[in-house]
Parts: structure tokens; sequence; C-alpha cells
């Protein structure tokens, strides 16, 4: 009864605040995103508050010549081991699930983990598509090392990690105005207070919040306070699963397995050091050292404003293709393929 | 991608442990969280528990609003 209250206290002390001035508040993560819309919680924002969603979506930041090299592995014969969410993406010629139907080796794992218990059962070359932000990386660092230690050959992993903090710079930097950020709960668990210490330089503030309606409502009103109150304090608002200084085990775990790289976001463009690279001494897990992959270049849908999304500039039905011709059951652009994409939460949810 | 679901810990081998919720156990990977004992609440991503969960702090976030002057009841 006590928390229906204190719920019911923030969401009219959310429909209410005051605003003096126009402001726009990013939620970075994906998972926020859909938690958002299906709760409908940004029809609680109070008038002259808008809030974007960000590039929090790994699979959405996903460039599409990376689903044509996993395409290009599965037909010539190596199991492929993914997260499902990846396997309805788009490459140039089809997409997973489509080459799975033609009869490739494409299985779904909860787990990286899975992914060396089916390399250790089989002659087949084994492929783990290695995507995600820092909440995913220490894990797949973890199975790497875990491959290492048991001598497993025939496994690689095909890597695009992103790490979250160059991509909240190139936002800074570039066009689109955000004045706080409702940072993503579980990349904190991993990075901490610490991993955003870029906001400070530019002076601006963000929360890090948990998934619950609770969680969220609870974080915008902070964020909206320390806004009005011109300060920019990172704050953890989400003190059940994340401590101050992060995990930082995970951070020197997957340090020593990987190295940063310069990597393209799909829509945004290649951000520096944003993306993670195996090490040389690791180099033997690297599905493209171990395989001579095509280069290819897909292009993207010439009405596909995903960029536009994924950096807050428009709301996807701002977009021409969204809900005409692009729809979760035949989707475009990768922020409509995503269950956590802005366009597809979206769609389902208004 | 970033969902994570917490577990309780069931039992402990090495570094890998039974963890289960809702009737559903499931191996996991402890090391990200080796100080991971019996009992504990963690958080899972990916196979792996990533961070040890403490309802007793989810208080904390609303005195967090209190102290810091943002919530004035």
């Amino acid at each position: 009864m006590q928390n229906q209250r204190q719920q019911k206290n923030l969401i009219s002390r959310l429909q209410t605040f005051p605003i003096t001035s126009p402001t726009r508040v990013m939620e970075v993560c994906g998972t926020h995103t859909v938690a958002i819309h299906r709760q409908g919680i940004h029809h609680l924002l109070p008038p002259g508050v808008r809030l974007v969603s960000g590039p929090g979506c790994p699979v959405c930041v996903t460039p599409g010549n990376y689903i044509d090299e996993a395409l290009f592995l599965a037909r010539n014969g190596s199991i492929i081991t993914t997260f499902g969410d990846l396997i309805r993406v788009p490459g140039h010629d089809g997409s997973l699930q489509t080459a799975r139907s033609q009869g490739c080796d494409i299985r779904i794992v909860y787990s990286p983990l899975e992914a060396i218990q089916i390399a250790e059962k089989t002659e087949h070359d084994t492929v783990f598509l290695a995507v995600g932000f820092e909440t995913t990386i220490p894990a797949i660092a973890a199975t790497i090392m875990k491959a290492r230690e048991k001598q497993i050959r025939r496994f690689s992993i095909l890597t695009a990690l992103r790490l979250v903090p160059p991509a909240l710079l190139a936002l800074l930097s570039g066009s689109s105005r955000i004045d706080g950020f409702l940072l993503p709960g579980h990349v904190s668990t991993i990075i901490g207070l610490e991993g955003y210490s870029i906001l400070n330089r530019f002076q601006i503030p963000g929360v890090m919040s948990g998934f619950t309606p609770g969680d969220i409502i609870s974080s915008l009103v902070l964020l909206l306070e320390i806004i009005t109150k011109k300060r920019h304090d990172i704050v953890n608002n989400y003190r059940r699963a994340v401590r101050d200084q992060g995990n930082p085990l995970s951070r020197r775990l997957y340090k020593t397995v990987f190295q940063p790289e310069d990597a393209c976001w799909r829509g945004i463009g290649v951000l520096p050091n944003s993306g993670l690279r195996l090490r040389e001494e690791y180099r033997d897990f690297d599905a493209r050292s171990r395989h001579s992959l095509p280069t290819s270049s897909t292009e993207d849908h010439p009405g596909c404003r995903c960029g536009e999304v994924l950096s807050g500039m428009i709301d996807p039905p701002q977009c021409e293709l969204h809900g005409t011709i692009c729809t979760p059951e035949t989707p475009v652009g990768p922020c409509m393929v995503s269950t956590e994409g802005s366009c597809q939460a979206w769609y389902r949810f208004g | 991608m970033c969902l994570a679901v917490p577990m309780k810990i069931l039992q402990i081998q090495g570094d890998t442990a039974l963890a289960e919720v809702n009737g559903v156990s499931r191996e996991i990977g402890l090391q990200l969280l080796p100080d991971t004992k019996v009992n504990d609440w963690v958080i899972i991503h990916a196979g792996f528990a990533i961070a040890k969960l403490d309802e007793q702090e989810a208080q904390e976030s609303l005195s967090l609003f209190r102290d810091g002057g943002y919530l004035d009841q």
C-alpha cells in the first residue's frame, strides 16, 4: 500500500513538474525504451519535457555488413551461435533466420558459455556472434578465457561489441541538444559512476535507472529536479543493483581480452574507440582472423531514418516508412527489427 | 538486450553455480562476481552473475531523493 501511494505521488509529481524552459531528456537504453512505451510513461511527462530514444540497442547499431559476415560463415559450414535478438536482422542477402530455413546451422543461445559447449561436442567450426554493450562484454571475455583454458580449438567469435560512453560523447558533440540522460541500469552495474565522467565535461546530468515503472518514473523526477536546479550530477538511482564503482573485476577482465578500436554504428557512423577487438594473444578466437570474410557494404533503404532515431533527432513516426512499408513483420531498418528498437516500441505501444 | 534477471544462488561449485527464480533453475558462471555466496540474490546476464542485488538498498533510492533535497516528503 505504501509503495502504491509512493508511486502515485511520484506520478503526480512527474505530471505536474514545473518546467521553465523546453527540456529534452534521452533514455539511452533500449530496454528502457520498451518499458517506457509499454507502460505509457512517456504520456506522464509534464508539458515542455520531451523524452527521446538513444543509441542503446546493440542490435540496432550493428552494421548491416556484420550480418553479411555471419551469413557467409553460416553458408560455408560454420555453426553460428547467437542471441535471439540478431536472428531477424536483414543483411545484404537475407537474415540468419532465412539462412536457417535454407539449412544453415544457426542456434540461439542464452549464454556464450553454451556456444563453447556446442563447440566441444562438434567437429564443425563454431562461431559466436559477439554483439553487445558493457553489460554483455565481460560475459564474452570470461567465455574466451574459458575456451582458452579448455583449449577449444574450433571456436571463435565475430565481434561487434560497442561501448556506451563514446556514443554519449558523439551525441553531446553533435547537433542534437540533450539536457539530461536516463542512464542504462545494467551497463551501469559494470561501468559505475566513473564510466560517465564524460558527462561532467559537458556539464550534463544523468540518472542511472532500474527498469520497473517506479524506477523509471522516480529517475525522471530526479533528473528533472537536477536539470531545473541547473546542476549536473550523475546520480545512482538503481542502488539495489549498481555499486558506485561498478564491477571493476569485470572491466579488468574485458580489458585483458579486448582492446578498443574505432567502430561503425549503424545509422550514426564511425566513432573513435567505441568498439572492441580481441587482443593479439587471443586472436586465435577471432573469426575474422581465422576466416577470410568478404567485405561488403550494405546500403540502408534510402528512406530509412534509423540514424536520426538513434541520435534522438526525430521520433519514429516522423519517418515516412514507419508503419507503412516498415513494420515489425516486414522491417526495413534495424530499429524496427529489434524488440528493443524504438521504432518497434512506438509501433507496438504508441 | 541488456535485460538481466535476479536469481537466487542455490549451490556453488568452483566458478559455476546453480541459480533459481520462480522454480526455474539454471547453471551460471561466477567469474565476474567471485565472492558470491549461497542464498545471495544476483543479477544474471548472458549466463553470468554480474551484480549482487540488495533489496534493502531499494529503499535507499528513496532516501537519496530526500537527502539530496530533491523531494520534500
